[in-house]
């Protein structure tokens, strides 16, 4: 199938979902207005990656900043990948987050407590 | 020309950086949050702060943007601009937002206020993470989190203030603080 790739904006996050790889990537900022309509595209190739996936699907999270509109869209995408964990592929969750960015290490805890995926807490210097 | 003198001397005593009074547009939103960036850079202001301000600015904004509406045919002149202030004052930011709304709604958001001003951070974090997997989305696809996460972001208790224009319009207005 084919890969997913987006150009990030002020507003919206680069998108690079890889189907031959099993990694998805979101990089960037999602502050957008109208979430639904930026995040649907996504949960469409999700839907069909998820009919023939990769054994390991690796999604790396890499957002700087977050709008509360877009942290529903992300927790329905996570909802998608946690629907496909466990039965054609292993879903793995990279949380990255920078140094002293507390909110962001709690945004990705908030996720973790309510979704039922491998989380893995990240931390680097600069996204 | 007096009053513009008036103008710009309380914006100035009150350590205004930007104000804008008008219709709050997509493009707007986007200059506005670079503008703010870019301030905020070249006072080589803590990255820590930079992220609040900046977070708490996009959720005030998009509030802005997605809330004055009116879908009350008999209320004719209806002021859809608002108005934002944003200060730097010696210890902390001030983001300021004036708008009107409907009487009728004034209740409901004095309510959401309230809930959110009695919470310390521990029930912040619960509640948000409540209505995150619980909540529906409304039909402009808001959360209802914009306010929890202002609280969060902002860790002091929101001012506000509803003031009663006529029968059917009040106007209400907001100040979070984020401290340096």
């Amino acid at each position: 199938m084919e890969n997913l790739s987006l150009e990030g904006s002020a507003k919206v996050p680069t998108v690079k979902f890889d189907a031959e790889n099993g990694v998805l990537e979101l990089k960037g900022r999602s502050i957008p207005e109208n979430s639904i309509e930026f995040y649907k595209p996504l949960n469409e190739w999700i839907e069909k990656y998820g009919e023939n996936p990769k054994s390991n699907t690796i999604v790396d999270i890499k957002l700087e900043y977050f709008n509360t509109s877009s942290s529903k869209c992300i927790l329905d995408l996570f909802k998608q990948l946690e629907k496909l964990n466990n039965k054609d592929t292993d879903v793995q969750i990279n949380w990255y987050f920078e140094e002293d960015d507390e909110d962001m290490e709690e945004a990705g805890e908030d996720y973790q407590a309510i979704i039922d995926l491998p989380f893995k807490m990240i931390e680097v210097e600069e996204i | 020309m007096t009053s513009i003198y008036d103008i710009f001397k309380r914006l100035d005593e009150k350590n205004i950086l930007l104000s804008f009074k008008g219709m709050i547009t997509s493009e707007l939103l986007t200059t506005i949050l670079s503008i703010m960036e870019s301030k905020m850079d070249s006072y080589e202001e803590k990255p820590k702060v930079k992220r609040k301000v900046f977070n708490v600015l996009v959720e005030c904004l998009q509030n802005l943007y997605h809330h004055i509406d009116i879908d009350n045919p008999e209320i004719e002149e209806f002021d859809k601009s608002a108005l934002l202030m944003i200060a730097k004052n010696e210890d902390n930011y001030e983001i300021m937002t004036g708008n009107y709304m409907e009487s009728k709604n004034v209740e409901l958001l004095k309510s959401k206020l309230d809930i959110v001003n009695s919470m310390d951070k521990a029930e912040l974090k619960a509640y948000y993470k409540k209505v995150l997997s619980n909540g529906e989305r409304s039909d402009k696809g808001t959360a209802g989190l914009g306010m929890i996460d202002i609280a969060r972001k902002s860790g002091q208790k929101l001012e506000y203030y509803f003031l009663e224009t006529d029968k059917d319009t009040t106007f209400f207005s907001l100040t979070v603080k984020i401290a340096e």
